[in-house]
């Protein structure tokens, strides 16, 4: 078993705080398709189209027929542990602050030798089961897991290094008003976050829902309007240097497309309140995240945009909403080579309707508050950068791979 | 008749001898706005984005661009705002003559009576029981409803609760009466609209807006300080701001006031 991880306790207000550094990150094009399974949290290798060889490292030409077609697929990440050694000495700048260090070469069930990171609770000779996971430099690498779950596994030193975990972290959720942001407050006091700040715009409206939010463990409101620069400014201010993950819950749904006749009003508050206001906490959040990537079991972590799936493809019914979620998304890509430099990453989390008001005439699937929350945790837990929520979301993704120009089509009927 | 001698109210003004009230709430983005159902327009709330504060973006100088709508903050409201005033002359901030922006106010206290009860609606009787002990309400001025509202903090000045605000405000009556029977100039109040926050349910629905505007006259809101001014006597100096086909404008409202 893994030792649990005990509270931090608060930190030396005369000790310098130790700032981030990164793992090598550098990767072939090729390897990348590694970035891209681990990205979603998938286990993918190459496989030879003509011979069906598993291929690893990524290559541009198969080592066993020379055949160029060498597609990532998923594949049976099991394996065994044939061999571990534990680095104590480390010329890399990131690794000699953390060592001992332990790695191995697995043997995997579908043909490969991986060198790999060993979680704690793996042993040489046992079967274990490999991961693909974004390093603090956002770069693809091995993590061996032990094949069923130990008790506290979650608080391994490794994989909290390859993931962004809200045990013992303090979160900024942005939005309370909203169901989203109130499920979201009751899933990280249940993942043991030891603080969560809510945010609440206009707090003279009373919103559903109020008392419920402030009796949650842990929850603290405070006044925030993203669409305020300077409370925006302010919150920073206060409370930026303690906030490890920051989860943007404010929404802006309403249906219609471009020539509805409503003007730019409702677009341009969508857009106030999404765009303007990512990039309001980007900039005033971004900078401390950034340094404090390194700041102990509870570093700065991650920052989390939930966003439309329709930002990837936009749907005419709800055309003004999914443009404002494309420009976000935009801006998220941005974002996250921005915090790269810090070890913090970009959760993008895709859903298509939630169950939630603004979207009362539209059909099921939707996706219920306390779902997407739970996806939340569930993401950051793995450390992945993007996550696709519920059925509708899924079934977007799939069909943007296979064509784009159907999937357009699809959704203007 | 000799000319009025302006010089000697300058020296009035800055000698104290005529005291100048502001009865203007500070633009801020906290401050409630009017709330609508969200499938609705909304007015915009006030924002405020630094261009430069002597660095570099402008090494020597701070300024800030501004952002709300035109019936944020203390607002006038001009005939055009509402459609029974919609075809009438001169309806638009722009195009209302200007001597119309400075005139007397009398002031009718319910500011105990509010407290008692959020949905006070003043009546006809109410106000003629003020005539009784002020005198008659003197055509062209503007009526001003002092309710201590402006004294609430946020969330009990908006008063919003499930069936929506309860606010004071006047009964379709009076406000009738008070165009047709006093010919004021206008209506105004420290709440967030010129109607009670119940207005809707009113008939016909909002009537400060719909008898005020209909005829062509003003409605100022969002006030504060009204009780500093006496009941009569004050002379308020309320100008919106010149834009085309304006419906209404944020603005500064001052009360001149006697010296005692």
């Amino acid at each position: 078993m893994t030792t649990p991880l005990i509270k931090p306790p608060r930190k030396d207000p005369l000790a310098r705080t130790r700032l981030p550094l990164l793992p090598p990150a550098a990767r072939s094009r090729t390897a990348h398709g590694l970035t891209a399974a681990a990205a979603e949290g998938r286990f993918a290798l190459q496989v030879c189209q003509d011979c069906a060889a598993v291929v690893y490292p990524p290559r541009d030409a198969c080592p066993s027929c020379l055949s160029a077609r060498l597609p990532f697929r998923d594949v049976d990440p099991r394996g065994k542990l044939t061999v571990e050694t534990t680095v104590r000495v480390s010329p890399e700048p990131y690794f000699r602050e953390r060592v001992p260090w332990r790695v191995g070469l697995v043997k995997l069930d579908v043909g490969p030798m991986v060198v790999a990171h060993l979680h704690g609770d793996t042993r040489e000779g046992e079967v274990v089961c490999l991961a693909l996971k974004l390093d603090r430099s956002g770069a693809p690498v091995m993590l061996a897991l032990p094949e069923k779950d130990t008790p506290h596994m979650a608080d391994d030193p490794i994989l909290r290094e390859l993931t962004c975990d809200p045990k013992f972290r303090r979160i900024l959720i942005t939005d309370g008003r909203n169901a989203v942001g109130q499920a979201m407050a009751k899933a990280f006091a249940d993942a043991g976050a030891s603080a969560i700040f809510v945010g609440i715009a206009d707090p003279w409206k009373p919103f559903a829902g109020e008392a419920a939010l402030k009796a949650i463990a842990g929850v603290e409101i405070v006044p925030l309007d993203l669409t305020d620069s300077a409370s925006v400014d302010k919150l920073a201010a206060q409370n930026g240097g303690r906030i490890d993950i920051v989860v943007n819950t404010a929404e802006h749904v309403r249906p219609g497309g471009v020539i509805g006749g409503d003007g730019v009003t409702v677009a341009r508050e969508a857009m106030e309140l999404r765009y303007l206001g990512l990039m309001r906490l980007a900039q005033a959040f971004g900078p401390g995240l950034r340094m404090r990537g390194a700041d102990g079991v509870n570093s700065s972590a991650a920052f989390v945009n939930l966003l439309s799936v329709h930002a990837l493809a936009n749907w005419p019914a709800y055309g003004v909403y999914s443009a404002a979620e494309a420009a976000c998304l935009s801006l998220a890509q941005s974002l996250r080579a921005e915090l790269r430099p810090g070890g913090v990453k970009v959760l993008n989390v895709f859903a298509g309707p939630l169950e939630t008001e603004w979207f009362q005439t539209v059909p099921p699937p939707k996706v219920a508050p306390a779902a997407l929350a739970k996806a939340v945790v569930g993401a950051l837990r793995q450390g992945i950068e993007d996550v696709y929520v519920g059925d509708v979301a899924q079934d977007i993704r799939a069909r943007l791979d296979i064509n784009p120009k159907a999937l357009e089509r699809e959704l203007g009927e | 008749m000799n000319a009025p001698d302006l010089l000697s109210f300058a020296t009035a003004v800055s000698s104290g001898a005529i005291r100048v009230v502001d009865l203007t709430q500070t633009l801020t983005p906290e401050f409630p706005i009017i709330a609508l159902p969200p499938e609705l327009g909304q007015c915009a709330p006030f924002r405020l984005e630094e261009i430069s504060r002597y660095d570099q973006r402008g090494p020597a100088w701070y300024w800030n661009n501004f952002s709300m709508g035109e019936h944020t903050g203390t607002h006038f409201d001009a005939p055009i705002h509402w459609v029974s005033g919609k075809d009438l002359p001169d309806n638009a901030v722009d195009s209302i003559p200007p001597r119309n922006f400075i005139a007397p106010a009398c002031v009718v206290d319910c500011s105990a009576e509010s407290a008692a009860d959020a949905d006070f609606t003043l009546t006809i009787p109410f106000v003629e029981a003020w005539e009784g002990k002020h005198g008659r309400v003197a055509a062209g001025s503007w009526l001003l409803l002092r309710t201590d509202w402006s004294k609430r903090d946020a969330r009990a000045y908006a008063n919003l609760k499930e069936d929506g605000a309860h606010t004071p405000g006047p009964a379709p009556e009076v406000v009738k009466w008070l165009v047709e029977e006093r010919d004021i100039l206008g209506f105004g109040t420290e709440t967030i609209g010129t109607d009670a926050g119940q207005g809707h349910h009113f008939n016909p629905p909002f009537p400060a807006h719909f008898y005020m505007h209909g005829k062509g006259r003003y409605g100022l809101q969002c006030l504060t300080n009204l009780d500093l001014l006496p009941p009569t006597g004050a002379v308020i100096i309320a100008a919106p701001l010149k834009i085309r086909q304006g419906s209404g404008s944020p603005l500064r409202v001052l009360a001149l006031i006697a010296s005692r």
